[in-house]
């Protein structure tokens, strides 16, 4: 089988928007704090932490839907340790994030031993279940491919038309997107920077932590140390990739998802047996930055992007 | 109906400190209904400071604001916003990658509302705009604008919320003579439908023609109040000043050999800013060469050409009677180019370096400074401490970081830096931006006492006035292009200001060739 064959099977494209799914939660969390301003590194940290507390809540005999939200409630909770941090007080957004992914992960980890202090292999639960949408289901290749997904996979492309038409059709959307571009005009106009960023950021982070529990809760069925492994890094790459816009970061994601996907499957070729597998896994990191160079000189950069702006300060 | 005076807007017995400063010192100010007040007052009077405290952006220390009669809540622009007071702030508040639209609508309404309603809007700021002669396109994106137009979104920011109370801070201050017209006759339609305006600004010419009645503010404390009929320019400004404070005089001066050519000088674009378009200019010892213009329009790629900070696309340079190949900023400095530089915060000094360690950033290297690569801090020192004492820099001494220093301080000591090296040519960007009258007075002083020594001055200002005054030829730079020189005292402020806005170039869409 070679490469263009693989294209053209539905489990190939499956795969790809699977992996895609938790990469668009969390760059679209780290997009909605970026148009604010706010450049949140707490992203890869809030992932971790997203990815054990759904798991777990699940675990102790929760239902799946209340999991996503526990994810995303603990997300939030970093998101306000973060945006407390770097709103009002205005502290290094680059220091806070490393913080706050340090503290994260490690509190995670933590947690995890606290919680299952003997246990050698995680244990596992009834994770979400792929549903076949009547008859787009039906549909060859493309049924298969993007009909017979989880509902969380869903979720994810849905909230990408929704986090656009917030941004760009409602004034919340821009007011968010003035706090990023010049936080006096928002001011200007009686409305409380803080309160725009601030939330914006735990919004955000509430999304970034559902990333991370897509992976235990949708793509595996348990948790295990260093199962985000870097996920949250690159959809900061994607959030430039994506010039700022939901759609073309979504497009980003599927784009990297696909190399992945490919790449695990050209192994398998007779290209694979010769080549040293390493290589392959490079590769969709590969792409990307070159992707990110041709793309990234055009990308508009919020102007106020980790501009601190304290009210009445001289 | 009744016909008695409404009184809009009261301050009482505002006082507010940064620090030991105290920069209102219980300020009572009021204002009745279709009235302009005009508040008067050197830089660092306090007048910003008061006009942000009846905003909402900084809270008083103590003191009440009462709006139609209703005490303002401290620090809470919404609610000086709902009372119907709206605030154009001497540096734009807009966004500039959102559309002209967006700038106007923002927080206008309830964040939570599910529709933008921008067809509403966009009926209602064309409506605006022609009624008051705003024009602007509500589509544009702001950052496409000029400073012109810029101003009117921030007036139609106001007039769309229906305030009754406009405070414009130096809203002059960037704009032409003729755009400066556009803004009263604008402000005189929004006044007779009952608006009420506070008006600051230290340009006296223009405090006399828009103003009902002057305040005087100086050193945080009102000094005076006087009805704008009963006064005049010379009266206002001892007011503002405390004494009579006088210009130094400008006396004939005789030109020398050129000592810095620019021939046909080309730069490309930088953003928005416009490169130089064939730009020819000669700089004569014992001469002031003043460049007017709005700013924006190619000053800086100017600056930038003369620093030996950019080098031209196209043309030469001539420096001493001979052509120059190698040019940047060390050859410059070392050919006996000084700057002072447009923003002296930015690009001037190093905000926490010391006194003496930004006294030689210019010519650390040389023989005085440093010897085999060490740098001599005893001569270092003594050569700051000169510095200080003959310019008058008030300071702990050479020792403290400069960014403790008021900007008048500042600029001294970039004045000192800049004079001690005994430059041919001088490079004066912006040079008193900022400062307050005894400040300016000083600094053109030494510019001038600099002419009389044999220097060539560039000196580069969006200050008409300063321009007018202190030049010996004045060129008018727009989009690039450098208007032929007119001698001193032969073009008006208003043929000027024509300049300025771009007219009168002979090739004014053609490109070089």
């Amino acid at each position: 089988m070679d490469i263009i064959e693989i294209l053209f099977t539905a489990s190939f494209w499956a795969a790809a928007i699977r992996i895609a799914s938790p990469l668009i939660f969390a760059t679209l969390g780290e997009l909605i704090c970026e148009r604010a301003g706010v450049l949140n590194l707490g992203i890869e940290g809030i992932m971790v932490s997203g990815a054990f507390a759904g798991w777990m809540a699940v675990y102790s005999g929760t239902g799946l839907w209340i999991g996503v939200g526990v994810a995303m409630a603990v997300g939030m909770l970093f998101g306000l340790l973060h945006s407390t941090l770097t709103v009002p007080f205005g502290l290094s957004q680059h220091v806070v994030g490393l913080g706050v992914t340090l503290l994260a992960t490690s509190s995670t980890y933590y947690a995890y031993r606290l919680a299952l202090p003997e246990v050698t292999s995680p244990p596992k639960i009834v994770a979400f279940q792929p549903y076949e949408i009547p008859l787009l289901s039906d549909i060859p290749l493309l049924g298969p491919a993007l009909f017979s997904q989880t509902p969380l996979t869903y979720l994810a492309f849905v909230l990408v038309a929704v986090v656009g038409l917030v941004l760009y059709r409602t004034p919340l959307g821009l007011a968010v997107r003035a706090a990023g571009e010049n936080p006096a005009a928002v001011a200007s106009q009686g409305l409380s920077v803080t309160a725009i960023r601030m939330g914006a950021v735990i919004i955000g982070s509430g999304l970034m932590a559902v990333g991370g529990a897509f992976l235990t809760m949708s793509a595996f069925d348990s948790f295990f140390f260093e199962m985000v492994n870097g996920r949250g890094w690159i959809c900061i790459a994607l959030v430039v990739f994506g010039s700022w816009r939901p759609g073309k970061a979504m497009l980003g994601a599927v784009l990297f998802a696909a190399f992945d996907a490919l790449q695990i499957r050209v192994q398998q070729t007779s290209l694979g047996a010769q080549v040293p597998y390493q290589i392959f896994l490079m590769m969709p990191y590969i792409l990307s930055i070159l992707a990110l160079v041709v793309t990234s000189r055009r990308a508009e950069v919020p102007a106020a992007l980790m501009v601190p702006f304290n009210k009445g300060e001289r | 109906m009744d016909t008695s005076v409404v009184e809009a807007l009261t301050l009482d017995a505002i006082t507010k400190r940064f620090g030991t400063l105290t920069a209102n010192d219980a300020v009572s100010l009021s204002l009745n209904e279709g009235e302009v007040v005009a508040l008067l007052g050197e830089n660092g009077a306090g007048k910003t400071t008061l006009m942000n405290i009846l905003f909402g952006q900084y809270t008083a220390d103590s003191g009440t604001v009462r709006v139609f009669g209703k005490t303002l809540p401290p620090g809470n622009s919404r609610a000086a916003l709902d009372a119907g007071v709206g605030m154009v702030h001497q540096h734009f508040t807009l966004a500039d990658n959102l559309t002209v639209l967006e700038n106007i609508t923002l927080g206008v309404g309830s964040l939570l509302s599910t529709s933008a309603g921008r067809s509403a809007a966009r009926d209602r700021i064309k409506a605006l705009s022609q009624k008051y002669h705003l024009s602007v396109s509500p589509d544009a994106r702001v950052g496409a604008l000029t400073v012109g137009e810029r101003q009117r979104v921030e007036i139609l920011k106001a007039l769309y919320r229906d305030v009754r109370i406009l405070i414009l801070d130096e809203p002059t201050a960037v704009l032409t003579p003729q755009e400066t017209d556009d803004l009263f006759a604008t402000l005189r339609l929004a006044i007779a439908d009952g608006l009420s305006v506070i008006f600051i600004s230290h340009k006296l010419h223009e405090v006399m023609a828009i103003s009902d009645r002057v305040v005087v503010l100086r050193h945080g404390k009102i000094t005076g109040g006087v009805r704008t009929a009963d006064t005049d320019k010379h009266a206002l400004a001892t007011l503002m000043m405390g004494t009579e404070a006088t210009p130094p005089k400008v006396p004939q001066s005789t030109p020398g050999p050129a000592l810095l050519k620019l021939d046909r000088v080309a730069t490309p674009d930088v953003g928005n800013a416009p490169g130089l378009k064939s730009v020819s200019l000669s700089l004569h010892a014992g001469q002031i060469i003043g460049l007017a213009g709005v700013s924006g329009n190619g000053q800086a790629a100017i600056a930038d050409v003369v620093g030996g900070l950019v080098k031209p696309a196209e043309g030469r340079i001539e420096r001493g009677g001979s052509d120059i190949d190698r040019w940047t900023p060390r050859e410059a400095v070392k050919s006996g180019i000084a700057r002072i530089p447009e923003d002296r915060q930015k690009t001037g000094t190093i905000a926490d370096f010391d006194l003496t360690e930004n006294a030689i950033l210019e010519r650390y290297r040389s023989a005085g400074f440093s010897k085999a690569g060490w740098l001599n801090w005893r001569s270092s020192r003594a050569f700051a401490e000169a510095i200080i004492n003959k310019y008058d820099v008030r300071c702990p001494g050479p020792d403290t970081p400069i960014r403790l220093l008021s900007g008048g301080n500042m600029q001294k000591l970039i004045l000192g830096r800049v004079l001690e090296a005994a430059p041919q040519v001088i490079l004066a960007n912006q040079p008193v931006r900022g400062l307050d009258v005894g400040a300016v007075n000083y600094v053109h002083g030494q510019l001038l006492e600099a002419r009389a020594r044999g220097a060539a001055i560039l000196l580069i200002s969006e200050d008409l006035d300063e321009v007018m005054a202190m030049s010996d030829v004045i060129h008018v730079i727009a989009d690039g292009q450098l208007s032929p020189g007119f001698g001193r005292g032969s073009m008006t402020p208003t043929e000027l200001g024509l300049w300025m806005a771009g007219q009168g170039f002979e090739n004014e869409n053609a490109h070089a060739p």
